[in-house]
This record gives structure tokens, sequence and C-alpha cells, in this order.
């Protein structure tokens, strides 16, 4: 199994017609996701590649296609309304993409798409996939293997890192979710970690932190107490200087809050593997399969 | 984006918010001219993206308009925790009958914005929070209902017991987050917000942090932009699109990803160096990132070796590694460059860069352990 998504999955891809989305749009399609619809304004009645509906609204494409999942490639300015949107037309699971979304949308994207009961994962996130079966969002399909590991992380290339590293061990993941970098987004590690313990093929968890807020120290204290599964932690940081946003807008340590040493020991105190180095998560792996 | 103070001040005056008037001078005539408008005596502050200016001693009372003079021209070029002071505000000195602290802050474990205030205004909040903090009355703003008037009444009543005070300060709570939701704020504060001992309630200095990913669609929040006060080297990473931060050490790093940069700059310290910088490159393999990267990274004197460290993912190393080699070539680079690269077509890059001349190589920790090396001066590096 997998979490989140997996061949059940019908993806639509809002902003399908714009550089990034028609790009990543080709690479889930030859990944094997299945793409079922896109949505431009303006564009619908065409078709992408040839063999994708492009609808002019969300609900329009659900209510054609079925699709049960949305990923959004659009510019910051429309981000939030694309989120809106996506979740007033039903669609059960939603993945921003999208960098530079404002915080204040973003206060009030979250309680509305909690009321439409749905998922949302992002902004500012890679997105995520389940190896061999579906990829939604910008994860490289080729430098990950199924496997019994589950993956979650606030980062991308270095996830590609990990992942990677895992794969040139022989091991391979369930489902690897980028939760992104932003302050307030949408699903977290909690949300993750106990999608994980409850997934049946996922014997392990790794997840990949950085400086910044409290997500992991309260991870940290999840695991412990819903756990049974084992839990490698990296944290990322641990040289950064204070009060400076690094890259992510949410990598930021506040005053003496957030630091990297803060979260790793917060890892220790609750029985989460501490990785020194990203090539230490291979190894705490091994240990805990 | 941080705002100078007396930016901030132009923001919440904007909204009505009293704030006594005062003007902000680059030079000690013109301080010495704002101190004779005033009449009396004056308070000049330095205006620098730093805490702790009065300590430092950024911040001296005057009672004479020459007086003013003087102090501003030993403030006004001294150093404030590593920023040269550039501009001093000016503003008359108030007599304090009291001292509240009024703040709102984007709270991440609220995922809303969240006022924080305190009758004990006038010193660091933090301190407060961390020493007392039941001083501090903290209040959730549902974004999408806004602020309500009663919420404002509630915790200006913290602050208050005179009514009209209490209206008063209900009122500024009220435009302060007006200020912040228009200019897009991470953080708006007033501290100290304070009583004159006639009664009124006054906004003495204030605060603005404003959210980087509001800035395309607040032309007039950009502009309040003062580039005199950052660093030369991220004033021109951001003009080519980089996001980078300047650090203390001597291995220069530039990478594909933030959460990949903080991870080499951790593993370039865990093998005993010290980063120079952190840099996103993103995720293109442009040349002229890199140029642009390069040429950054080699303004900084202190920099011994450039670790390039690359996941090519859906970006093709091999066309990193061109990108590499054609940067290189447009710029002339005195210090040892050792390029790791990984993922889709890694041995051709490394092929291209070894045909180069550079020093490349697949595994992480290789690389920033050579560069480490060269860094520190180690024979045979």
């Amino acid at each position: 199994m997998s979490i989140f998504i997996d061949e059940s999955t019908r993806l639509v891809v809002q902003g399908i017609t714009g550089r990034d989305g028609s790009f990543h749009a080709t690479q889930m399609m030859e990944y094997g996701t299945r793409v079922v619809a896109g949505v431009t304004p303006g564009k619908g009645g065409q078709t992408f590649n040839g063999s994708v509906p492009i609808f002019n609204t969300v609900e329009q494409a659900v209510k054609e296609t079925g699709a049960n999942t949305s990923v959004i490639y659009v510019p910051p300015a429309f981000a939030a309304d694309a989120m809106f949107e996506a979740a007033d037309a039903g669609v059960p699971f939603i993945v921003c993409i999208t960098e530079g979304v404002p915080v204040l949308d973003m206060t009030r994207v979250r309680p509305f798409v909690q009321e439409k009961g749905a998922r949302l994962l992002g902004p500012n996130c890679p997105g995520l996939i389940s190896p061999g079966k579906s990829k939604v969002g910008i994860i490289p399909g080729h430098i990950t293997q199924p496997g019994p590991v589950g993956l979650v992380s606030r980062s991308g290339t270095l996830t590609y890192e990990v992942v990677y590293k895992l794969k040139g061990a022989g091991i391979g993941t369930t489902t690897c979710v980028g939760i992104g970098g932003d302050p307030i987004n949408g699903t977290n590690f909690i949300d993750c970690l106990a999608a994980f313990e409850a997934d049946p093929e996922t014997t392990a968890v790794v997840m990949i932190g950085e400086i910044g807020g409290t997500d992991e120290q309260e991870a940290a204290k999840f695991v412990k107490e819903h756990m049974s599964k084992p839990v490698v932690g990296f944290i990322a940081g641990q040289t950064a200087p204070p009060g400076r946003r690094m890259g992510h807008a949410g990598a930021i340590i506040s005053g003496s809050a957030g630091t990297a040493e803060e979260k790793m020991q917060a890892f220790r105190d609750n029985g989460i593997g501490v990785a020194q180095r990203p090539l230490d998560v291979v190894g705490l792996i091994r240990e805990a399969l | 984006m941080n705002l100078h103070e007396y930016q901030a001040r132009e923001l919440l005056a904007a909204q009505g918010i009293p704030v006594p008037a005062g003007d902000v001078a680059s030079t000690p005539d013109e301080v010495e001219q704002i101190a004779r408008r005033i009449g009396g005596p004056v308070v000049v502050k330095a205006q620098v993206h730093a805490g702790g200016r009065g300590k430092a001693g950024g911040v001296k009372l005057a009672q004479t308009p020459e007086e003013a003079r003087d102090k501003a021209s030993a403030i006004l070029g001294m150093q404030i925790k590593g920023l040269t002071v550039h501009k001093v505000l000016v503003a008359p000195a108030e007599d304090i009958a009291s001292e509240a602290y009024v703040g709102i802050i984007m709270d991440r474990a609220s995922k809303a914005p969240v006022w924080m205030v305190s009758a004990a205004g006038g010193v660091d909040i933090e301190e407060v929070a961390a020493t007392n903090p039941e001083k501090i009355r903290k209040l959730a703003v549902d974004p999408r209902y806004g602020f309500l008037p009663h919420q404002a009444h509630l915790l200006a009543s913290e602050l208050y017991s005179d009514p009209k005070q209490v209206r008063a300060a209900a009122k500024i709570l009220q435009q302060l987050y007006a200020a912040f939701v228009q200019a897009g704020g991470s953080l708006a504060e007033i501290n100290p917000l304070i009583t004159t001992p006639a009664g009124e309630v006054k906004a003495l200095d204030a605060k603005f942090n404003i959210d980087d990913n509001e800035l395309f669609r607040k032309p007039e929040i950009e502009a309040l932009r003062d580039e005199t006060a950052e660093a030369p080297s991220e004033v021109l990473a951001r003009e080519a699109g980089l996001t980078f931060i300047k650090l203390d050490g001597n291995v220069g790093c530039v990478v594909n990803g933030a959460g990949l940069a903080m991870a080499t700059m951790d593993l370039v310290k865990y093998y005993g160096g010290e980063p120079a910088n952190f840099l996103d490159i993103g995720g293109s393999s442009n040349p002229e990132k890199v140029v642009n990267a390069l040429r950054i990274i080699t303004s900084d004197p202190a920099v011994k070796v450039i670790l390039f460290n690359i996941f090519g993912g859906i970006t093709r190393t091999d066309d990193v590694a061109n990108g590499i080699v054609t940067a290189t070539k447009q710029i002339d680079i005195k210090v040892p460059i050792v390029i790791r690269l990984t993922g889709t077509n890694e041995e051709i890059a490394v092929k291209i860069l070894d045909g180069a001349g550079f020093s490349a190589m697949t595994d992480m920790d290789e690389a920033v352990k050579a560069a480490v090396a060269k860094a520190n001066g180690e024979v045979g590096a």
C-alpha cells in the first residue's frame, strides 16, 4: 500500500498549459500517473498532449472525469484561489506546488479546505510519489523505487538526496511526501506519520525536518505516544544563523526558538534515531528494518 | 523584509495612529534643522535593522538642536551588530507616564495572526515572555472574520483601566491590525505604547516586518526597501533571482534547493570547515545563474574554495556540468573549485567536468571533505 496516492489516483492538473504545469504533467504521465484532466480558464475544450481534456473550471473537470486529486502549478497571485476552487469542487486531495503564496492567504485557505473535508499538501512543496503507482508533483520518479520505508520531508532536493541514497542501498519507499517549506501549510508531519503508522506496508519512517517552528518537536511527541514503527530523523540548518530566512519561507530561527539542536534533542528525547548527516539515514534505516 | 522604524511610523500614522511628529535625516545638518523645527528636547535614533539599538549607543537624548547635531554626528556611520547607520530618526522626547507593549505576529502554531499585549512594555518582549509569561495576553484572530471590535476592547482593557484610555487603545489596536493586513505584515508592534502625564495614548516606537511573499502585490511596500541596510552581496543575489545569505566561513557553497543547501553547510561544519554562505541556485542549469552565483561568492575575499553540490533530478546533471564549464569560462576564479553532482546522467557529468580540468565527484561527503581540506590549506589537498 501507500499513503494519499496510488493506482486509483485520478489527477486534474490546474495550470496544465503553463510552463511548469505542462512540463510536469508530461513527466507525471510518463511515470504512469493517471492524469485525467487539465484546467486552464479560457482553454476549455482543448486537449493537452492530444489526450488529456482541458476544462475551464475544476468543477467541470471533476464532473466529467471523476478526478479525485488536484495538483496546482499556477503563479502565487492565483494559487490561493486555485486551492479554494479545488476544495469548492469537492476534490478530496489537493497538492499545491506553487512557491511564494502569501502567508495571509494561507490563513484563509487552510480553514476553508478543512471545512470542505479535503486534505491539502503544500504550498511550496515538491508533491509526493508512491513509487511504481503514482506521482503527483515534481519529484523525479527514477530516483525512487518501491519498498517498505515511508518518507516525509519539508525539503525538495534534500529529500531527493536521501531517497536516492536509500535506493543506492537497495531500500525503497511506500510513499515519499514533501510537505513543503512554508510556515503555514496543509498536511504536516503528524498527518503523514499517522498515515504511515496506519499503512500496513510501511515498516519504518524517515522524517526530514529543518529549522523554524515547532512541527518537528510536536511530531516527535506524536511518535512517542502513537507510533509503533521505528522513525529516523534528520534536521537541516545546524549552521543557520538566527533571524534569517534560509530559502524556505518557514526556515527561520526566531529569537532562540526553532533551532536544529532543539529539534534534534526532541527527536532523541522521544526515541527517534537522529542522523547527523544525510548519509546516516541509510544506516539507521537499515538497522530499523 | 524588515522596515525601518521611521517607515513603520509612517504606516501607523497613515492609519491614524497618534505618532509623535518626527522626521528622518542622513546628515547632522538635517538633524539640527529637524530638531529646531520640533522645538524642545528630541531623541535621535539610529535606523538599522538590528535590535538593542539603545544598548549599542544608537539612541540619544538631546536638549538642544546643537546637541542633537553632535549626537547625530556620533550615531551616523557607527556600526550596530555589523550594520552601518546611514539614517537617524529625530522625534520629540515625550514625557512618559506608562509604557505598554502591543504586537501582532503571523503565528505558525496557531496558523493565524496572534496578538500579544502587555502592560509591561518598553522592554524586550521575548524576555517578558520567558520570565513573566503571565504578563502577556495573547489572542488569535480568525482572518476570515478579521479583528473584531470586542476583541480590541478586551485587549485594551488588559492595558488600561481609564475608560478613555481603553477606548483610545482599542482604536489604535484596530488601526494597527489594518496596517498589518494592508502591508502584508509578518510582524507589527508598538513598543512602547505610552501614556503621557496628560493621559494621551501614543505610539512611541514601532517595528514592522513584511512577508516577502506579499511583495509581488504590494509595490508601495517593496518601494520602502533600503538596499543600503543590506549586505551588497545579498542585494546582488536578489537581483539575480538567487537566495544568498553571507556567513563567516571560507567554504563558498553553490547548491540547488534550500534544504540541501542547509544540509551542505552543516556537512562542511561536520568535517571541520566553516561555510561562507547559504546559496540556493534553484532548479535550472542556466549558465547565467551559475555566473552570477560565482561572481557573488568570489566577491568575498574570505572564500578559499568553492563547493558545488547539485542534485540533478529532472534537471540532467550533464546539462548542469556544461553550465558550470560555460560559466567558469566567463569569469576569472582564483580559488579551487570542488564539484559534486549526482542524479540523472552523473557519470557523463563527471566526465565533462574532469575533461575541463575540475575535480568532480558524485559523493556528497567526499566532496565536502575535499573542499574543507582545500579551505584549511592541507598539504596535498
